[in-house]
């Protein structure tokens, strides 16, 4: 069975086997595929002596090119350090005002504080810093702890309610639920939403508002930086603007953490991010 | 009795699985035993139910097993329907996040089920029933070991149920490709070996002189992923009676073993087993001799050789030492010509016969898929490169890379062989509808290639985004961004993938209506007036 015969169509000879009908001819590899296969082998003999790849005992050939993906990084590095020129060593020196005041500086600390955001800062506060229930939008002129360069920054250097900083933000609403009866509670709410809503202002909520609630949002209700306590007149709800959410948070109220930065991100991004934030609208 | 034994050793299996359930050390593998109890519950009463007690004539030792090699056909339909619909499923979770039920159908536990379903129960499934169809006839002996080969189908496909009940429920070793834990592992080692056992049975008991080149691609296939599953899920379970396990390796090493098994399952599962079925049912339905026998041995043992060594090259720019990086390179580089050798062995094959393309829709599969092999096994050795890698890396590049290679090869070429193996296994005289079957081939085309194209948009757009740093040093975009950019992208792979989900049910009805024994009324491909040609015209 094993006779070799010329393939009529190609007149190539075939091998002589045969399985289930298959035969196979006997065509030589093609040319350009050997020598393109050579080719690749002599490539890569070429490339791994000039870069590191032989294992040895405990250690590996180093390559004639003397490269390695460390000292490349170190240089990527230190190419994008050197882009950044002096600007760093101004700002670490510089006071977050001066910084403002410095129209270049200004500029460059908010390119770099746009990076630090985005890296650290989008998670919750979403990446047009538009916040979302919960986390406050940075755009508005509302500043639950101070809008000014300085209250910013300590904002951003110790977070809020964080329980790793001494330095940190801290207040708490009491959960008036415990507190207060549901009629009181039912008042206060009518009350809070005629804040904002322009509505009447004589109920009962009044006196309610007055004796729990004016201590720290303030008599006319606008709120109070120095406790975080926010301004209930501007129609900005940082967990939901109707009566239903507005009763949750009086009764149970949710408070937000932020996370301190300045022993993760170091003083100038700290800075830089204050410019950033600052600079989104709203601050004073 | 007839299946006694078997009846009783199920049985038992059973109970073994309850007091698994019973005496479980964590929820999940509790509810995966009872998920064995009742799969083996059934299969006993089915077995039982099936009992004869008259006696059994001996089949004919002389003529082909098809038992298995039928179910085996059915079983590639359907669990590569499903596989594919999953895949449609977390490519709209990608799109849409709200579409993520949890905790079952979020993507975490879908991405696994679907890439575990069309791999190995879609693939799987293909090879081991087209490698039992192929070395039998190739051999001319009957499969060795009896009911064995019935084993292998049955053992594995309790593998796949295992496997994807397993990610559903939440049990995973995070291994990539290899999820599934130590005791679905051990399972599928003992499927295995018996599998191996029954290929290599047939290829010893041959009654031809030589070993066709296929069985060459079908061995090295079994040999090395046998190899591959042992080495990589080497682990200690916490629990003998628990979901979890400890791998045997640690940081590098471990994501080194990893990425060489990872890599390997391409290398081996969808590269060396699809091109034993290319060797078989490309000159079968093209009726042309293999184009060079040369050339596939030189092909084979140098594909063979390199592949195994290329895996470092998943881990580039990371913890893994430069020298094992480069070689990981330089490997892959090597690659490429031993990869196209069988892509020249199957297109060249077709010399000859390329006029069929026009009139006959498999051969024309078979074109698409040796010419999607030819294009991802270009496109894997480049993006080996470090300085490509660098961009293409961790990108949905990678993800159009994968599925280029395997919704154009391994899928269009399993099509391929189901088209030509199914009407010859149940004696039918022909498909039911070849039109059908262009329908298929037109509907997976426009899906390969919107998945691929945009894939290979947004992965390079995505790799861009992600380095993007402005004159100073600072970066450009959030990650948040680069995802958002991506939006428009995943709808179209969606609808890509869509479409090729389509075909392939239409593929399932017209398959099923074969095996049913219909026949569609059509004109036939070409025209009636197409009148029936010589094949070639002889060479000069």
């Amino acid at each position: 069975m094993s006779h070799k015969e010329i393939d009529e169509i190609s007149g190539v000879a075939t091998t002589g086997h045969e399985w289930d009908g298959i035969r196979e001819l006997d065509n030589p590899m093609p040319r350009w595929w050997l020598w393109t296969f050579y080719a690749t082998i002599v490539w890569a003999l070429v490339y791994t002596i000039a870069y590191p790849a032989w294992p040895l005992v405990s250690s590996a050939t180093s390559g004639m090119l003397g490269w390695s993906s460390r000292a490349d990084l170190r240089t990527e590095l230190a190419s994008a350090e050197a882009a950044k020129g002096d600007y760093v060593a101004a700002i670490e020196k510089a006071s977050v005002e001066e910084i403002l005041a410095d129209d270049t500086l200004r500029q460059f600390a908010i390119s770099a504080g746009s990076a630090a955001f985005k890296v650290n800062c989008v998670q919750c506060h979403g990446s047009g810093a538009a916040g979302s229930p919960g986390y406050p939008n940075l755009n508005d002129d509302e500043w639950l702890w101070g809008g000014s360069p300085e209250d910013i920054r300590t904002t951003i250097a110790h977070g809020i309610r964080f329980a790793g900083d001494e330095d940190t933000r801290i207040s708490e609403m009491p959960a008036y639920g415990d507190i207060l009866s549901r009629e009181e509670i039912a008042d206060v709410v009518k009350h809070v939403v005629a804040l904002s809503g322009g509505g009447d202002l004589s109920g009962p909520g009044a006196e309610v508002f007055a004796n729990n609630c004016a201590a720290c949002h303030g008599e006319a209700g606008k709120g109070g930086a120095e406790f975080g306590a926010p301004d209930l007149t501007d129609a900005i709800w940082l967990y939901g603007s109707s009566p239903a959410e507005i009763t949750a948070q009086v009764r149970q109220p949710r408070h937000g953490v932020m996370p301190a930065w300045q022993a993760r991100l170091g003083e100038t991004t700290v800075k830089e991010l204050t410019v950033y934030v600052h600079s989104l609208g709203g601050g004073r | 009795m007839t299946n006694g034994s078997y009846i009783v050793g199920l049985g038992l299996f059973a109970f073994i699985a309850l007091m698994g359930a019973g005496f479980a050390a964590d929820q999940p593998f509790a509810q995966h035993m009872w998920v064995l109890f009742f799969v083996l519950v059934g299969a006993t009463f089915a077995l039982i139910r099936r009992a004869q007690f008259a006696p059994v004539q001996a089949p004919d030792p002389d003529a082909y097993m098809d038992g298995p090699i039928r179910y085996g056909a059915i079983a590639t339909i359907f669990w590569g329907v499903i596989g594919l619909t999953v895949g449609v499923v977390v490519a709209l979770q990608l799109a849409f996040p709200d579409l993520n039920i949890e905790p079952w159908f979020n993507f975490g536990r879908m991405r696994p089920l679907h890439t575990s379903a069309v791999i190995f129960a879609f693939g799987g499934n293909a090879l081991i029933a087209t490698s039992f169809y192929v070395v039998q006839r190739t051999s001319r002996a009957r499969l060795f070991g009896g009911d064995l080969a019935w084993f292998v189908f049955w053992g594995y496909q309790l593998f796949i149920v295992m496997a994807a009940t397993g990610y559903l429920l939440g049990i995973t070793q995070s291994r990539e490709y290899a999820e599934p834990e130590w005791y679905v592992d051990i399972w599928l080692t003992i499927v295995w070996v018996a599998y191996l056992l029954v290929f290599l049975g047939t290829i010893l008991k041959r009654k031809e002189p030589h070993i066709y080149v296929a069985n060459w691609f079908y061995l090295a296939f079994i040999v090395t992923i046998a190899m591959l599953h042992i080495v990589n899920n080497l682990a200690v379970p916490a629990s003998f009676v628990g979901s979890h396990s400890y791998s045997l390796f640690a940081g590098v090493q471990d994501a080194l073993t990893q990425w060489w098994y990872g890599h390997n399952a391409v290398g081996f599962f969808l590269t060396a087993g699809f091109l034993g079925m290319m060797y078989y049912f490309v000159p079968k339905q093209a009726e042309r001799p293999v184009y060079s026998y040369r050339l596939s041995i030189i092909h084979f043992w140098a594909l063979i050789f390199l592949y195994i060594w290329a895996g470092p090259h998943h881990l580039h720019y990371t913890a893994l030492p430069d020298w094992a990086q480069t070689l990981g390179m330089v490997f892959s580089i090597m690659l490429w010509m031993p990869s196209w050798g069988g892509m020249i062995n199957g297109l060249m094959t077709l010399s000859g016969a390329w006029d069929k393309i026009r009139t006959d829709p498999v051969i024309r599969m078979m074109v698409a898929a040796i010419a999607f092999y030819g294009m991802a096994t270009f496109e894997g050795p480049m993006m080996s490169i470090k300085a490509v890698n660098s961009l293409s890396h961790y990108t949905d590049w990678t993800i159009g890379h994968v599925h280029s290679g395997a919704l154009g090869w391994n899928g269009l070429i399993t099509f391929a062989a189901l088209y030509f193996m199914v009407p010859r296994l149940w004696g039918r005289a022909r498909l039911y509808s070849e039109r059908l079957v262009v329908w298929h081939f037109w509907l997976a085309m426009i899906g390969i290639v919107v998945y691929a194209a945009v894939m290979w948009v947004s992965g390079i757009m995505q790799g861009l985004m992600w380095r993007e740093y402005d004159e100073q040093g600072f970066l450009v975009y959030s990650f948040a961004e680069t995802v958002q950019a991506m939006f428009p992208y995943y709808l179209m792979r969606a609808l890509g993938g869509a479409l090729y989900l389509a075909g392939a049910i239409i593929m399932a009805y017209n398959l099923t209506m074969t095996i049913l024994g219909h026949e569609r009324e059509e004109e036939p491909i070409g025209g009636k007036s197409a009148a029936p040609r010589p094949a070639a015209v002889p060479a000069e």
